[in-house]
Order: structure tokens, then sequence, then C-alpha cells
């Protein structure tokens, strides 16, 4: 395997005088899965955000070799960054297949049939629904179409904040199942997790996050057997019974 | 009342009720995507038309200087706004575009309105000097609050227009023009005589309509615009350049207002001030389509214009309050439909 795709180092973000992230270092090799999980409030959707651009930062992101400095939010999505938020942040009132041409904006029109067919091999009940208003899916599909609008931006570090949030279980097994997938494509994949038993699962490498800095980390397997771990998100608590 | 009379009254009304159409989807447009009523939508035609009659005299109009002075004005602001976080290609853009290019339209204007090139160049002269006004208000005034509510926006907005208003009459005087129309002449059509420019404002509305319907619905960056309104941060996910958004939007509104100006300065004497009548009017008709939808508003304003000159035949004194009384019971007729749940709209 190359060098790592994404590496940060010593990132820090404040809002305000709250430090919600202290010195984060971590690394992402091409191609894997890698998942940070930690309770809520432990500043994972803040790391996420200030790696998409959307959070000022400080310490250093550098994605395949470059910094990526003080650029802007539409400049990390040419470089192949692309962040699928906890929100999903759809276009409510514009159509399911409008929501994914847009997802391709920064390749023009010329790209937008080739994305289609990717995404909805990937994702059939959105082409059942591509005509639909994206405000008026279900809870699984908007967590789909904002994944296909990703993808439609051929992303190759995909980052997935609380995929599995508000969904049913067998929705969570088949994204989960479609995000393993997607790294046999080849694309570097992120996911941001309070789910820590699903992210386990699929990840390569796992970090844990408390308070805005990372305790742990090691290969996800492992943190899996670990006794803290298991303790603290794999055990006797909601988690069970996922 | 006579057929002819009710024939004539209806050619006025129509005609108005194009240009009230061409403000009225302006400002559908630009609520759309920066969520801003803009209330100076009006100074834009007034200033055009204006701009066409000092061109038309052989003089250097206000246009030029507000112009240099509104770009000025922002680069300076954006300076103090931004300070360090400036990075040398935005420097290398406020230079360009805010500085050199309206020092070079002024200086152009000088050389060459003396000359008094004809209709063609005064049309295109305008349009080049008003269109960049739309963008550098939009960075002036708004683009700061982009994240503000409504209310705010359209509270900023009305200042905007106040100082606008303000600025015209200082660059413009007090004095009403009337241009000479683009498309002179006359024809009879039954017991009318129609002018030629009216037909060329028809057509003119026509196709500003047909153009943006073809944008907002075929196109990547039409509809990026739209998506941009129904969601920033999803925009910015993208890869949207959300801040462009909203100045290609104050473009086109400048480019519309603009050309109504252009058409409308040889109907009907226009002053410094002229703009705020035509753009409420314009706003009511947008009100009535509920400011959501482009044929709509036209028809609405279609509406408003026959309403306008048949109130001016009947009941002079009250034309006005007659045109902007039927907004009442269509907001009345709106807020019963939309139930107590209009307070969602603040975020959408």
């Amino acid at each position: 395997m190359s060098g790592p795709i994404l590496s940060v180092a010593n990132l820090s973000v404040s809002y305000g005088r709250v430090e919600a992230v202290r010195n984060v270092s971590l690394e992402i090799a091409e191609g894997s899965i890698v998942t940070v999980i930690g309770a809520n409030g432990a500043g994972k959707t803040t790391l996420m955000n200030a790696i998409m651009g959307v959070l000022p930062s400080t310490g250093d992101i550098t994605l395949d070799g470059k910094l990526l400095g003080r650029s802007l939010v539409e400049e990390r999505v040419n470089t192949g960054l692309c962040l699928v938020p906890e929100k999903r942040e759809l276009f409510s009132t514009m159509s399911v297949e409008d929501n994914l041409r847009l997802g391709a904006y920064r390749f023009g029109s010329g790209a937008v049939a080739d994305g289609f067919r990717d995404v909805f091999a990937r994702f059939p009940r959105l082409e059942e629904r591509r005509r639909q208003e994206a405000g008026t899916l279900s809870g699984g599909e908007r967590q789909m179409l904002a994944m296909g609008r990703a993808l439609m931006s051929k992303p190759r570090l995909l980052m997935l904040d609380e995929p599995s949030l508000g969904l049913a279980p067998l929705i969570v097994k088949e994204i989960f199942h479609i995000v393993t997938d997607l790294s046999k494509a080849g694309v570097s994949i992120l996911v941001v997790e309070q789910n820590a038993r699903a992210a386990l699962q699929v990840a390569d490498h796992a970090y844990v996050m408390e308070l805005g800095a990372f305790t742990m980390n090691g290969p996800a397997a492992a943190l899996a057997a670990d006794k803290g771990v298991i303790e603290s998100y794999l055990g006797l608590g909601g988690g069970k019974h996922n | 009342m006579n057929g002819t009379i009710a024939l004539f009254l209806a050619q006025d009304g129509i005609i108005n009720g194009a240009i009230y159409a061409l403000v009225g989807v302006t400002l559908v447009l630009v609520f759309a995507v920066t969520r801003v009523i803009f209330v100076p939508q009006g100074e834009f035609i007034a200033w055009a038309a204006l701009t066409v009659a000092a061109l038309e005299a052989g003089t250097v109009p206000g246009t030029a200087w507000l112009l240099l002075v509104l770009g000025i004005a922002t680069a300076a602001l954006e300076v103090v706004r931004e300070g360090r976080r400036l990075t040398i290609r935005r420097v290398a853009t406020m230079l360009g575009f805010d500085l050199a290019l309206p020092a070079g339209l002024l200086l152009a204007v000088i050389w060459l309105a003396p000359l008094k090139l004809g209709l063609a160049f005064n049309a295109a002269m305008t349009l080049a000097l008003l269109i960049p006004m739309g963008p550098l208000l939009y960075r002036l005034a708004f683009q700061p609050l982009a994240d503000a509510s409504v209310l705010v926006l359209l509270i900023a907005s009305i200042g905007v227009h106040f100082a606008l208003v303000g600025l015209g009459l200082v660059f413009f005087g007090a004095e009403g023009v009337r241009t000479t129309p683009l498309l002179s002449g006359t024809f009879p059509a039954g017991p009318l005589v129609v002018k030629w420019q009216s037909i060329g404002v028809l057509v003119v509305t026509v196709l500003v309509l047909i153009g943006l319907y073809a944008f907002f619905e075929r196109t990547m960056m039409g509809k990026a615009l739209r998506a941009t309104a129904v969601n920033r941060l999803g925009a910015r996910l993208v890869g949207i350049p959300v801040a462009s958004t909203g100045r290609i939007a104050f473009a086109l509104a400048a480019a519309i207002g603009a050309v109504s100006g252009i058409l409308i300065g040889s109907l009907t004497t226009i002053y410094y001030d002229s703009g705020f009548l035509i753009g409420l009017k314009g706003f009511v008709a947008a009100i009535i389509a509920g400011l959501h939808s482009y044929p709509l508003t036209a028809l609405a304003a279609l509406l408003v214009g026959l309403l306008e000159s048949y109130s001016a035949f009947f009941a002079s004194a009250f034309k006005e309050v007659i045109v902007f009384s039927i907004i009442l019971p269509v907001l009345i007729w709106r807020s019963l439909a939309s139930g107590p749940h209009h307070d969602e709209d603040e975020e959408a």
C-alpha cells in the first residue's frame, strides 16, 4: 500500500475560548476504512468539519501529500475530499435527481450520466425515487441520497458523520455493507460513529476520542477486543442490542 | 368608457405589466438565491433610463461615477473586514473588478460620450455600467449578513434603498428624463395605434422569462443557485462556491433592471426616485405569486398593470391605493391557507 491519503497533525479547533478538539493527529492509509468512535460531544463532528474546511482550525492537514492550509471547502471538494454530514444537508425542495446532479458540480454536467449509472447501481432505491423531492424521503433513503450525492463527486476520501444515526438496524447494516463495497472500489473512508460496534466491524483502523483528544488507537479488531473499549463503548449499554 | 378606450387602457396596462413582470421575476430570483427581498431593484431601472438619457445628451452619466464610488467603498470595506485573511488572488480580483473596471469604464465614457455614438452604444454602455453594480451592492451590504434572517436582510435592503435614492439625487439631479425609443414608429391595429417600442417591451419580457426558466431548470449553474438557497451548507459541501452565487444573482438582477430601464425610458418620464414605485408594483406581483413562481409572478404583474391602467381611468386619484390594496386579500388568503406554520419560513 502507498503512503497515507490523509494525514492530520496536531489539529486543534476552538469555539471561542473552548477547545473542542485538542492536538489531534491521525492518518488514513489509501483505500482503508478508518473510524473514530467516541461518546456524544467528544468532538468527532468538529474534527470532520475542520478537515473539510467548514470550521477553521490550527495544525496541518495533508491530503495526498499536499498541505490544505486555509483552502476553501470548494477547493477541498475539488481535490477529492467529500463529507456526508450528520444532518445530511440535502436540497429538500429539489428532486432526488437534481440532488445527485449537483453532487457532480465540480465536473460539470458532462459527468452526470456516468455518475447516475454508478450511484443507481449501488442505491437502486434512489432510481425508483429519482423524480421525488428529497424532503419526502425516509430517513434511510435520505442517508442513501446523501451518500449518493457525495459519490457523484468521485471522492478519493469519503468522510461519513454518524451514517447510522436514527436508522433502523437493517438499514444500518445495508449502509455499512455499501461502505465496505466502496472501500473495495478504492475509495478511502473516514467514518465517525457512536455505534461503535458497527463501525469497528467494517474498519481497518480505529481511534477513540474523548473530550476532544484521542485516547487510544490501533487496528479495529484489536480495539474491538480491548477491555476498556468494550466497557465504555461496546459494553452492557444500549450498544449491545445492535 | 367605450371599446376603443378600453382597448387603449388594456394596451397601456399590458406594457406596464410587462415591466412589472421583469421586476417581479427579478425579486423572486434574488429572494430564491439570497433570501433578500431586494427593495432597491427599481433603482436599477431608473438609473438605467437616466444613464441612457445622459448618453443621448452627450454627457457623462452619474452612474459612471457612482460605479467607481461603489467599487472603492466595497474594496475598502472588504480590506477592513477581511484584513489578514485576504489572499493575493482575492486582492488581484478586487483591484481588477472593483477599481480597474469602474475606472476604465469611466474613462471610456468620458472619451466616448461626447461622440454620441447612437442607440446601440448607449444601451451597451448602460448595461456595462449597471451590471457590475449588482455584485458590488451584494458584497457591500448583503454578503456579510448571508446567514441572517429574512427580516434582517429586509431591513438591510430598505437601508440600501434609501442610500441609493439619496445617491441618485446627488449623481443625477432632480430632473426627469425621457429617452428616444430603441424602436421608433407605430403601426395601426384596428382602432389602436401601437408603438413598436411597446412590442419590443413585450418581446424582451417574454425572452427574459424563457431565459430564466431555461437557466434555472436546465443548467448546472442555475440549479446550483437554487441549491444554495435551499441549503447553504449542503451547497458548500458539493463544492458550489456559495459566495459567488449571491453575486451572480445580483448581477442578473442588475442586468434585468438595466434592460427594463432601457425599455421604459421612452415610454414614461423617469426621475431619480421613480424606481421605487415601479419596484413596489413588481413586488406586489411577486407577493401575489408567493415569492416563488416565475410564471405566476408574470401573470400577477400583468394583472397589476391592467388594474393600474383601468383604475387610472375610473378613479385616477386612487390608482396606487387600488393597486397596493389588492395585496391585502392575497396576504389574508395566504396566511389562512398556510395556517400557523409560517414561522418555519425563516429557516427555509
